[in-house]
């Protein structure tokens, strides 16, 4: 009998390694099943409930009657008015901001980080509580009229952007050379104003974009703050017609749903499409 | 005094309490090349930086065509300047990025065109100004960077290690370059590098700089051939040091591990005094040659450098570099063989030792 002195064959290893890799696939596909189910069911149910506004039949008669719904157009415009007025300021006020930040005071970036998660300390019902007894008295007195209080609301939603809307101007920031880019700008006789407007904030569109979508879908469906300042916005309406309505606030969820999900497919469309660049 | 185009005078920046630039004197004549050479961190990026205005003196005066610009605006200053990291503004095409200067003056459009133009065919990128930054490679970056600079007309031109971020081969070409516009414009230009070959080649002038101050300003020819301090002999350029005992100041006679040689000159020390004796690589040749310094050491390393041969002699506890011109006749010697070398006494010189 000879004893073969052949080493074994490598091949044999691969196999032993796909194992546990097939293992893991199985368990990924298993809990993203889990969650599928845990997101998409309630979802599934209130759109399967939305059509059934007609007797017997699945239809999108629901839809047809939000949308004709006197209050709906007003209340939807309002808040877009709301959420456009809101990403502009906050825009006007993080922009600046943390590109003085990043160039001139990086030492106090922690800081006003840590300021701009205020928002998500602070539960809206104190929040509106504390803007009312501060902004609802004189002098100022914002709360008088329907006006000024929207106009007040807007700061709020502002205030509100102010973690998505640093977080993403800052990481914008973060990709591009700020500093040298500034200084060429400089030395080629830019203001700052000319900086910001045509090197810096250019060179933030996606940044931008995607802390104003963000922004956008909180904004838009708002109820608290909306509802103690007594403004006639999407959210309030939403509450409003669960009270008086079968079929219709169904239908009024799945379109915030879908205004929601079209801004975050823009923000992922946008930032693939950088990627791509 | 104040003579030069661009004059700094007893500069000093401090970055808290502690300086970086220190008594920084200089006078730029109009049209005059300038390199400010020094390894990383001996503030020559910093004193740059003060000419453009994005850094303000603890202490001095910056005079720019005999006006005090020290404490003037950057955006005022008419300079321009050029980044190690091109800093070109990418969401503007080649064309609008030549034009920016141009265009925050409120220059017409048939201006800036002109001269966006002018500026891509000094350059050699004519067909390039619709293109944008991140379709560009880096030599063609540093190029449009370049040209950017030069379409305000300005008054002095910066380039803070224009070339560091490219391949070796681009790197000559573009040096090249540099020194071709800068000889046609006749512009003022102060070059920071921190590499030697780089500043001998492009430079009218070069401040070595060490440890925030200048230790020698001089001619390309003086700062290698004269070095005034032994950080400037060290480096620019390689350089061979050897602890010497004086044998005899007035003959100029030297001795390193039993060996002895002597100088051109006579040496300014006392008798059996330490030294350093310093020479360079390129002054050294194999075999005996009449008249010349001898010494003999043995071949520790042998590294072939394409038109150079660097051999390395050990010789008692130094180690001497000889740079051989490649020729295919050439014999290298092995590792192991003993070798005599010769050099002339006129290219030894003495500095005190540390």
């Amino acid at each position: 009998m000879t004893i073969s002195a052949a080493p074994l064959p490598r091949a044999a290893e691969p196999p032993a390694a796909e194992a546990p890799a097939k293992g893991n696939r199985f368990s990924s596909w298993m809990i993203f099943l889990v969650v599928g189910i845990y997101f998409l069911l309630p979802l599934a149910a209130t759109f399967y409930w939305s059509l059934r506004a007609e007797k017997g039949k699945l239809g999108f008669e629901a839809y047809r009657r939000l949308f004709s719904d006197t209050g709906f157009l007003p209340a939807f415009s309002e808040s877009i008015v709301n959420a456009v007025a809101a990403i502009t300021l906050s825009l006007l006020i993080i922009v600046p901001t943390a590109y003085w930040v990043r160039l001139r005071m990086p030492k106090l970036r922690p800081v006003v980080e840590f300021i701009t998660l205020l928002p998500f300390v602070i539960p809206a019902v104190v929040l509106v509580f504390g803007i009312i007894r501060l902004y609802g008295r004189p002098p100022l007195l914002l709360t008088a009229t329907y006006d000024s209080s929207r106009v007040l609301l807007v700061c709020v939603y502002a205030a509100l952007s102010f973690p998505y809307m640093f977080r993403s101007v800052d990481n914008g920031l973060r990709a591009m050379d700020v500093r040298s880019l500034t200084e060429a700008a400089l030395s080629l006789g830019a203001n700052w104003v000319t900086i910001l407007r045509d090197v810096i904030f250019p060179n933030l569109r996606v940044a931008v974009l995607s802390g104003a979508l963000l922004t956008f879908a909180i904004v838009i469906g708002e109820f608290t703050i909306a509802l103690f300042m007594a403004q006639h916005t999407l959210g309030p309406y939403m509450a409003n017609l669960t009270r008086s309505k079968v079929y219709e606030p169904s239908a009024m969820a799945i379109v915030a749903f879908a205004i929601t999900w079209a801004a975050m497919g823009m923000i992922a469309y946008i930032s693939r499409e950088r990627k791509h660049r | 005094m104040s003579g030069g185009f661009l004059s700094l005078e007893g500069v000093r920046k401090e970055f808290g309490g502690v300086f970086v630039v220190d008594a920084f004197n200089l006078e730029v004549a109009q049209g005059e090349f300038v390199s400010f050479l020094g390894p990383s961190g001996c503030g020559k990026t910093t004193t740059l930086r003060m000419v453009a205005g994005f850094e303000q003196p603890t202490s001095g005066t910056i005079r720019l065509a005999g006006k005090d610009v020290t404490f003037t605006k950057p955006n005022d200053r008419n300079i321009g300047m050029v980044f190690q990291s091109y800093a070109l503004f990418p969401n503007m095409t080649v064309g609008r990025n030549v034009g920016f200067g141009l265009k925050v003056r409120g220059r017409p459009k048939a201006e800036i065109d002109a001269r966006v133009k002018e500026m891509l065919d000094l350059v050699q990128m004519p067909q390039l100004e619709t293109r944008y930054p991140y379709q560009l490679s880096g030599g063609q970056q540093q190029r449009v960077a370049l040209a950017r600079a030069l379409a305000i007309r300005p008054q002095v031109l910066l380039l803070d290690e224009p070339l560091s971020a490219l391949d070796a081969k681009i790197r000559v070409e573009l040096r090249g370059e540099i020194q071709r516009i800068q000889r046609d414009l006749q512009i003022t230009t102060v070059y920071v590098t921190h590499d030697q070959e780089e500043a001998l080649s492009i430079s009218d002038r070069i401040v070595v700089m060490s440890a925030g101050r200048m230790e020698q300003v001089g001619k390309p020819f003086e700062i290698y051939n004269f070095p005034a301090t032994t950080f400037v002999a060290s480096f620019v350029g390689t350089l061979n040091q050897l602890r010497c005992q004086v044998v005899d100041p007035v003959g100029g006679r030297l001795a390193h591990d039993g060996q002895e040689f002597r100088t051109a000159t006579p040496v300014e020390a006392p008798d059996g005094s330490t030294v350093v004796a310093m020479l360079r690589p390129e002054e050294l040749h194999f075999g005996q040659v009449d008249g010349e310094n001898q010494m003999v050491g043995e071949v520790v390393s042998v590294t072939f450098l394409g038109a150079l041969v660097r051999i390395q002699l050990s010789v008692g506890p130094a180690r001497l570099t000889l740079d051989a011109l490649n020729e295919r006749r050439l014999t290298l010697p092995k590792v192991g063989d003993r070798q005599t070398v010769s050099f002339p006494p006129h290219a030894v010189w003495v500095m005190p030792a540390a």
